[in-house]
């Protein structure tokens, strides 16, 4: 998948796919100021997002926000699901991006060692 | 920063969160001995006073803390390879920057992963519209979201896996492409 005749292609497949595509909703926020940035944040965006493709995830939003001004803390990834709270993993490596994915995203359950942080969600 | 990348992927950040709608992005692996990029975005500029103190780590226009390190480290890095930075402003137009480094120059990082770069950038802001530019001498290719768009409808979800990965390798094949010529 890397020509415009591929491109073109995936018009098609789209189609169906936007039709089984449904947003319920979870939430990954990536830190990509330039402390983030620096401490690796575009890999830990980048293995994700293969992650993402990779398991077909179908109802997870990827987003990235500036620096909140933990800049130590960096690579920050939180994780939102609905109706839970909102976790703050501090110092994610590559690794650290793929358990989350399979253990919170994915299966529900906190990678507990390299959460920094919870806020209440209403 | 290790990779040229990078920095693209930091100054890029400034146009999104001044409200850019589009961005372009040159670049040039060797031109006349430099490698060269600029990025242009129509977000909503600098005023001449902050424009003045860009380069100052102790200029910043957030709030989270008092330091901005990315304008700085570019210009900081350009110099130390025989290059330029350059960068231009205007209140409610938008920015363009320019950045020059020798090409041969031993400290000159190296361009990195720029096709992974792309994707995360484009999927971090879909709301934005990117063209790319890259050349190498004389070859180039172009990507452009405006592109895309006109062979998957307007309504394009780039956060798509099946977007952001062709996007990816697309990018990723025109280099190697460039390469082989």
């Amino acid at each position: 998948m890397k020509t415009l005749d591929d491109l073109k292609a995936l018009r098609e497949k789209l189609k169906e796919d936007i039709r089984v595509r449904k947003n319920d909703g979870i939430k990954i926020i990536i830190g990509m100021g330039t402390c983030g940035i620096a401490a690796g944040a575009r890999e830990i965006m980048s293995t994700i997002l293969d992650e993402i493709a990779t398991r077909n995830l179908q109802n997870v939003q990827v987003q990235q926000t500036g620096c909140i001004g933990m800049c130590e803390q960096e690579v920050l990834v939180d994780v939102i699901r609905p109706g839970e709270d909102r976790i703050t993993y501090g110092k994610v490596d590559v690794n650290d991006a793929k358990r989350i994915v399979a253990e919170h995203v994915v299966n529900g359950r906190i990678v507990e060692d390299k959460v920094i942080g919870k806020i209440k969600q209403d | 920063m290790r990779e040229i990348s990078l920095h693209i992927l930091d100054l890029v950040q400034n146009g999104i969160e001044a409200g850019a709608r589009n961005i372009l992005i040159s670049l040039n692996e060797n031109n006349d001995g430099y490698f060269v990029f600029s990025i242009k975005d129509d977000g909503h500029g600098m005023s001449e006073e902050t424009l003045k103190n860009v380069r100052d780590p102790f200029t910043t226009s957030r709030t989270t803390r008092k330091v901005g390190m990315g304008i700085p480290f570019i210009d900081m890095m350009t110099k130390q390879c025989g290059g330029n930075f350059d960068i231009e402003s205007e209140k409610g137009k938008g920015t363009l920057v320019t950045a020059s480094f020798k090409e041969d120059n031993i400290d000159r990082p190296p361009l990195g992963d720029f096709a992974k770069t792309m994707k995360v950038m484009i999927v971090g802001a879909p709301q934005v519209d990117f063209e790319i530019v890259y050349g190498k001498g004389r070859e180039s290719f172009i990507c452009s979201t405006k592109e895309i768009k006109k062979i998957l409808g307007a309504d394009t979800d780039f956060t798509n896996p099946l977007v952001y990965e062709w996007v990816e390798n697309y990018i990723r094949n025109e280099i190697e492409k460039l390469d082989n010529k």
